[in-house]
């Protein structure tokens, strides 16, 4: 495997002069320093093989878009390199440029024209953008009729019509309905089959997840982390809370769960425990065990106001249970150093067959983390759940389903039965 | 040089397209439709042509006939309207398609090679209608206007090489949008086309002279109105006119292009 896409020490400076003559002058070999130079991005570097799919996840105004509109070839850098094997594109601002007066037919034509294809090449190619777009008729009525689905789903027709090296997919998705975006998702999956890179960005956790092998974490301009996409989602998470990274500490050690750690520390968790009915410790628990999951916390500060909160989630990070104190009225007020207090939590595991983490977290707020966060740690236990004490089901949850059977005769309605795939 | 020429060779099916998009869409919903290019330059010689003849007809000297006036005002209204279209068009390129600019990654010399296209259809357009007119008016120029293409290649080029100058500046300096439009219509008046350069005293006539437009409308009313030839002498300075600054321009897109994409 090769790498399709290199980014290297890629910078990228804003500089502004104190008289735009002095700008002017500056290309006729005038030098006068610029009064600012402001850098967005700085030392950049990362690669991506060949049908591999890597996320890029950062705040608003990371700098992630400055860093797509440089490998997608619109800015210049002001240090460093992009080598690109092959075509990219790339599915920013989708339906850009399209007329209002041309119709979806005749603006197709030139949108693919502008990414340098020839007439012929677009004719052999435009019944299968309509087929794609599914918007029936109206391909062929002007672009100002459109909703802005429908001219979001003619513009990603075109923009995939043929199959690039490097795609870089936006949150430009996120316009379409479900049913589209599952379509789009799949033409992704099938590219990427194909040998296709992916360049994704996204807000959505759940998507990067799905979709990507790795994710790079941009921060301020600068590429804080490479890695899984589960290690750099919970980095993201943490750097909400703590835009200065100062407590933000990922062990990445072997032995390590690698779970992300991040807060303030007033407050710190000492242990996390998920208990048997006979308080032994469990790393795999049957479907429907009775549990308890007991977290020990040491105060080191002050602390007017604390919520301890945990949360389960599958192996694809989905968020399956998580609750805290505040929500069962548990109020642990003005709290001193050197307390050490423990929180159990007791409940059926009532979760499917597969692997599983929890987070826990101490915050000041019930309602988010990002106010003041005291103490985050990500996979702060894994366990396994295995199915031997119920039926065979599938999914993540047991919900107890009871099948009865009546006779046919006795009403129109059929029989329900338990379905078992 | 020769790379930036086969980038734009690469994108020459979306300048085609662009350009037959332009005319399309310009004219979707009118009527008239491209009836409406031509009647915007014949309202301008019509009301000049009617206003001002009666004043001034008598004072034209060299131009004899009824219709001479209206003649010598089409020619030169046609190669000055080419200039000031491509000038100003190019002064706001850049920054009408700084959308596209910054989120598609063309060959940014597309943009210029698009709207001097369609000027030149639209000059095309102006060009048959005034021969048709000179014909009914029986005043067809004669071989003489086989100088024409390349009179019309020197006003695009010169136009093009200022308003792509001025166009860089402009993103970065949008003040020159403004001044250029009024430079312009000095431009016209500092250009004999309303009125013939003998009517103008002699010692002011240097400043006429200056402008680059005087020799190239000259050489049009040569060849349009009287059939002659044109003064190759006058068409030395907007040669070289023309070549400094396409130098200039050169030196502002290689230097400035890349700059320009952070300021839109």
């Amino acid at each position: 495997m090769s790498a399709v896409l290199e980014v290297v020490n890629i910078g990228k400076a804003y500089r502004t002069y104190k008289r735009e003559l002095h700008r002017v002058g500056s290309w006729f070999g005038w030098r006068v320093p610029p009064k600012t130079e402001t850098w967005v991005l700085e030392d950049i570097n990362f690669s991506v093989e060949a049908g591999e799919a890597v996320g890029i996840i950062g705040q608003n105004g990371a700098g992630k878009s400055t860093l797509l509109k440089i490998i997608t070839g619109t800015l210049k850098p002001s240090t460093g390199h992009v080598n690109v094997q092959g075509k990219i594109a790339a599915i920013l601002e989708l339906g850009m440029g399209f007329h209002p007066d041309l119709s979806g037919r005749q603006n197709a034509f030139h949108a693919a024209s502008l990414l340098g294809y020839t007439n012929e090449q677009i004719e052999a190619v435009i019944e299968q953008i309509k087929e794609f777009a599914e918007i029936g008729d109206y391909f062929d009525q002007p672009v100002r009729t459109y909703s802005s689905g429908m001219q979001m789903r003619v513009a990603f027709a075109v923009a995939t019509a043929y199959r690039p090296e490097i795609l870089i997919v936006d949150e430009a998705l996120s316009v379409g309905d479900a049913y589209f975006q599952h379509k789009c998702f799949n033409l992704i999956r099938e590219f990427q089959a194909k040998g296709t890179s992916l360049l994704f960005v996204s807000h959505d956790s759940a998507s990067i997840q799905s979709l990507c092998n790795r994710a790079v974490l941009l921060h301020k301009g600068k590429l804080l982390k490479v890695g899984t996409p589960q290690s750099i989602i919970d980095l993201y998470n943490a750097s909400l809370a703590d835009p200065d990274l100062k407590n933000i500490r990922q062990d990445d050690s072997e032995n390590s769960s690698g779970g992300t750690r991040s807060g303030t520390g007033e407050a710190l968790i000492d242990r996390v425990l998920l208990l048997d009915d006979s308080q032994r410790p469990l790393d795999t628990c049957s479907t429907g065990q009775r549990v308890s999951l007991t977290v020990t916390i040491d105060v080191h500060e002050e602390i007017d106001e604390l919520v301890c909160g945990f949360v389960i989630r599958d192996r694809a990070g989905n968020w399956i249970f998580g609750i805290n104190s505040k929500d069962y009225g548990h109020d642990l007020d003005n709290l001193v150093p050197g307390q050490k207090l423990a929180l159990s939590y007791d409940f059926d595991l009532n979760l499917g067959e597969g692997t599983y983490s929890i987070s826990v977290a101490l915050t000041r707020s019930h309602r988010s983390h990002v106010e003041k966060n005291y103490d985050w740690l990500d996979l702060a236990h894994v366990f396994k759940v295995v199915n031997v004490s119920k039926k065979h089901f599938a999914g993540l949850v047991w919900l107890d389903a009871q099948v009865s059977l009546t006779s046919a005769s006795e009403g129109p309605n059929k029989t329900p039965e338990q379905i078992t795939p | 040089m020769s790379n930036a020429l086969r980038e734009l060779w690469r994108t020459r099916h979306f300048i085609k397209s662009a350009i037959k998009n332009e005319f399309a869409t310009r004219f979707a919903r009118s009527r008239l439709g491209g009836l409406w290019m031509l009647i915007y330059p014949l309202a301008q010689i019509v009301i000049y042509a009617f206003i001002l003849s009666a004043v001034m007809a008598a004072r034209l000297p060299g131009i004899a006939g009824t219709y001479s006036y209206a003649i010598y005002l089409t020619a030169g209204i046609l190669g000055w309207s080419l200039f000031t279209e491509v000038v100003s068009r190019s002064l706001s390129v850049f920054i009408d398609n700084g959308n596209l600019l910054k989120k598609m990654a063309f060959p940014r010399l597309a943009l210029p090679v698009i709207l001097a296209g369609s000027s030149l259809i639209n000059n095309l357009l102006l060009l048959v209608v005034a021969l048709v007119i000179f014909t009914l008016l029986d005043h067809f120029p004669g071989v003489s206007i086989l100088w024409l293409p390349l009179l019309t290649i020197l006003t695009l080029c010169l136009a093009l090489a200022l308003g792509l100058s001025l166009g860089i500046i402009n993103v970065f300096l949008r003040d020159v949008g403004q001044v250029v439009p009024i430079i312009l219509q000095f431009g016209f008046w500092l250009t004999p086309i309303v009125y013939v350069l003998q009517m103008i005293p002699e010692k002011f006539r240097f400043i006429i002279y200056m402008n680059p437009m005087t020799g190239i409308i000259q050489a049009y009313q040569s060849v349009m109105v009287f059939g002659v030839t044109p003064d190759l002498k006058l068409l030395i300075y907007p040669l070289v006119f023309t070549l400094v600054m396409a130098a200039i321009a050169a030196q502002l897109y290689r230097r400035a292009g890349d700059e320009m994409v952070d300021a839109l």
